[in-house]
């Protein structure tokens, strides 16, 4: 063997420039959105109320968003689908609404300050409740399962279950009632619209969250091994890593998004129930599967179609809101039968 | 007697006699346990033998989780029920409505199954989640041609009607057209649930075993998984279908509560599962336990929490509204501790 030392070899590697159609077939489904929202525009005509709309559906689309990330990461890991991610949504909604229920005077005092602390409370409660009861339903329910897809979804389905219920037993078999934060209340002129301050509140939060996400996805180590994990699981462990921990800790870092997911759901309702989460569950699993499974750009992509379509059609045709994001999943399923943005995987 | 069972017998000296047991139970059930609730008890578990076989041919035999068995109930219940409302009383309204019922979920099933069992087997599990939560809404914001949350109420053919009786006794009880009702329901159940023990034990059934072992050699061996998949569904959903056809003939009422709630499906599962996945016979014995259990387990329930009144959080689990949390808890454990259920674990033994 002899060592080259003479420089980089002679010949020069040369990529192919993709075709205008490739290109495109690669960017359409972030195109999508811009396209859904401009339709929208023509077809509702009134500049505020279509800027109303939009503004609620991509509220709705972000909340949904920090719901489902979880569950996409989960999956892309370790091939894990729970069922039971519902729960958390409906637990995190409880734990947090009993917080601000409990910090009356923080709310009701019209300080923009003490209305977020309270809120901050809230969320921080939810999460830490949310996170640590995911830890115990992956140790206690998944863990046990690993691998098989049939006992796996029976499993977390009762897992859903027994949370519910217990939400039950807890809180009562009634849906709570709640007010939001006095300075969340109300609407606030926006360019020439009027839009609700908490959904605004919303879609900053969901936005910085998903900016968030991805810097951690994208500039940091243990996103690294998660994406890494997620192509190719085995070659991250025999490099030496740890993927159960990782896994466990985005298993816990899921629930608790869902927890949050939750609190925001449930201001934004402004009343809650223990089959929320179940409800919620619905339209998780539609965004993750047109953003196909275990990404979680797809799954944004996904939630804001989502939002953005039903609330466009609950204005314009409202007896086929119903089924609008059956009808999404079934367009986007006959477009990319893998949902659109597939993970690639290394097999 | 073995081959009207398929070749496929309950293999074990206790199954076999508790399946005897139930089926001369369901058999003589107007003599043997006179009463209304008895014999509505007996009714709704010929039904859901039937129900919960025709989901054990898709989780069981096939492999495959659905969450949309109760829309494909409803389905069948929904054709009767439309039909009689508009043909007025009559066999006919009943034939139309059943089979209409039973072209709609068998059209429904191949479409659901064609889109998601082409990719990822995982995804039929979340999309029908989704359809039939769909189908639920619908059925209850329709309320201009479903009835809404208040459902159906039509009459039937005055022969199966309670107010038609015969002049006749019959072992002390007299005979009612309740009673030719409830015979109706047991023979068609008793015929679709021989049918469906002959699917599965038939070349077709064993593909659909293979496939659920090992989808990928059967896939290798030559067979087509992903046709034999949607076939399995398609047939899943027909049965279901006819068991939701003959629930909407036996109450003579359908609503999205009696026939597409989520707890139905979790009852099914339940059937399923403990009765023992992957034999037919399982179901029959889950269907049975359930049932019963339901009737009367509840009261038993109301009674617990009345008697532990002054213990604050035992007397709310034991309340009968969450009748649901226990059954989890025991679906949890039956999934973890009797994979195979009942049937399974009394075949293992008589096996040794």
């Amino acid at each position: 063997m002899s060592v080259q030392s003479e420089g980089a070899p002679a010949h020069r590697p040369t990529f192919a420039a993709l075709s205008a159609r490739d290109k495109l077939a690669k960017s359409a489904p972030f195109l999508l959105l811009p396209v859904l929202a401009l339709v929208g525009l023509a077809l509702i005509g009134t500049w505020p109320t279509w800027l109303t709309l939009t503004v609620s559906g991509l509220a709705m689309g972000m909340m949904i968003f920090v719901m489902a990330s979880g569950l996409t990461l989960v999956f892309g890991l370790m091939d894990v689908i729970n069922f039971g991610h519902g729960a958390f949504i409906s637990v995190g909604a409880f734990v947090g609404i009993s917080v601000l229920a409990g910090l009356g005077d923080w709310t009701g005092a019209a300080s923009l300050a003490l209305n977020i602390g309270a809120v901050l409370a809230a969320v921080i409660a939810a999460m830490a409740v949310t996170g640590a009861l995911g830890w115990g339903f992956e140790r206690v329910l998944v863990r046990p399962v690993y691998g098989a897809h049939l006992r796996q979804i029976l499993v977390t389905v009762g897992g859903l279950i027994v949370i519910e219920q217990m939400i039950h037993v807890v809180w009562g078999p009634d849906e709570i009632f709640l007010t939001r934060p006095e300075m969340l209340k109300g609407v606030t002129l926006f360019a020439g619209a009027a839009v609700e301050t908490y959904r605004l509140l919303a879609v900053v939060v969901g936005l910085v969250l998903f900016v968030a996400m991805r810097m951690v996805l994208r500039r940091t180590k243990i996103g690294l091994i998660v994406r890494a994990g997620v192509q190719n699981g085995e070659m991250v462990e025999a490099l030496g890593y740890r993927l159960r921990l990782v896994f466990v800790g985005t298993f816990v870092a899921g629930s608790a998004l869902a927890g949050l997911g939750g609190v925001m759901w449930g201001l934004y309702q402004e009343v809650i129930t223990a089959g929320m989460g179940e409800e919620m569950m619905i339209l998780v699993f539609v965004v993750v599967i047109i953003g196909g499974l275990g990404s979680v750009e797809g799954a944004f992509i996904g939630a804001l179609l989502v939002g953005l379509l039903q609330n466009y059609v609950a204005f314009l045709a409202p007896k086929l809101a119903l089924v609008s994001n059956i009808g999404l999943m079934t367009a986007i399923l006959m477009w990319r039968p893998e949902g659109m943005l597939p993970v690639v995987r290394a097999k | 007697m073995i081959r009207l069972f398929s070749g496929d017998g309950p293999r074990s000296t206790i199954l076999a006699l508790i399946l005897i047991v139930i089926g001369l139970a369901l058999a003589f059930a107007p003599f043997l346990f006179p009463g209304v609730r008895a014999l509505e008890t007996a009714a709704r578990i010929c039904i859901f033998v039937v129900l919960a076989a025709s989901y054990d041919l898709l989780l069981g035999y096939t492999g495959i989780v659905s969450f949309a068995h109760t829309m494909f109930f409803g389905l069948g219940a929904y054709g009767v029920a439309l039909a009689s409302t508009h043909m007025g009383r009559g066999f006919t309204a009943l034939g139309v409505g059943t089979l209409a019922g039973l072209a709609a979920a068998v059209a429904l099933a191949l479409v659901i199954g064609l889109f998601s069992l082409r990719v990822r087997a995982i995804f039929f599990a979340m999309i029908t989640l989704a359809v039939a939560s769909a189908v639920t809404v619908l059925a209850s914001q329709l309320s201009a041609v479903t009835g809404g949350e208040d459902g159906l109420v039509y009459q039937i053919p005055r022969a199966l009607g309670p107010a038609m009786r015969l002049d006749r006794e019959i072992a002390g009880v007299t005979i009612t057209g309740k009673i030719l009702n409830y015979y109706v329901v047991f023979a068609i159940s008793l015929v679709l649930f021989l049918l469906m023990l002959r699917i599965v034990n038939s070349p077709f059934g064993r593909v659909l075993q293979a496939i659920r072992e090992n989808d990928f050699r059967a896939e290798a061996i030559g067979y087509r998984v992903v046709r034999y998949r949607v076939t399995a569904t398609c047939l899943s959903a027909g049965f279901a279908a006819l068991a939701g056809s003959l629930w909407a003939i036996w109450l003579r009422y359908v609503g999205p509560g009696t026939t597409l709630s989520f707890e139905i499906m979790l009852d099914i599962l339940l059937m399923v599962v403990i009765g023992g996945m992957g034999t037919i016979w399982g179901a029959a014995l889950g269907a049975t336990l359930m049932v019963l259990a339901q009737s009367y387990l509840q009261n038993l329930m109301a009674l617990a929490a009345g008697a532990t009144e002054a213990l604050p959080i035992l007397s709310r689990l034991l309340d009968p509204d969450r009748w649901l949390l226990w059954l989890g808890v025991l679906f949890i454990l039956s999934v973890y501790f009797f994979p195979t259920g009942i049937v399974g674990r009394l075949r293992a033994r008589a096996a040794r």
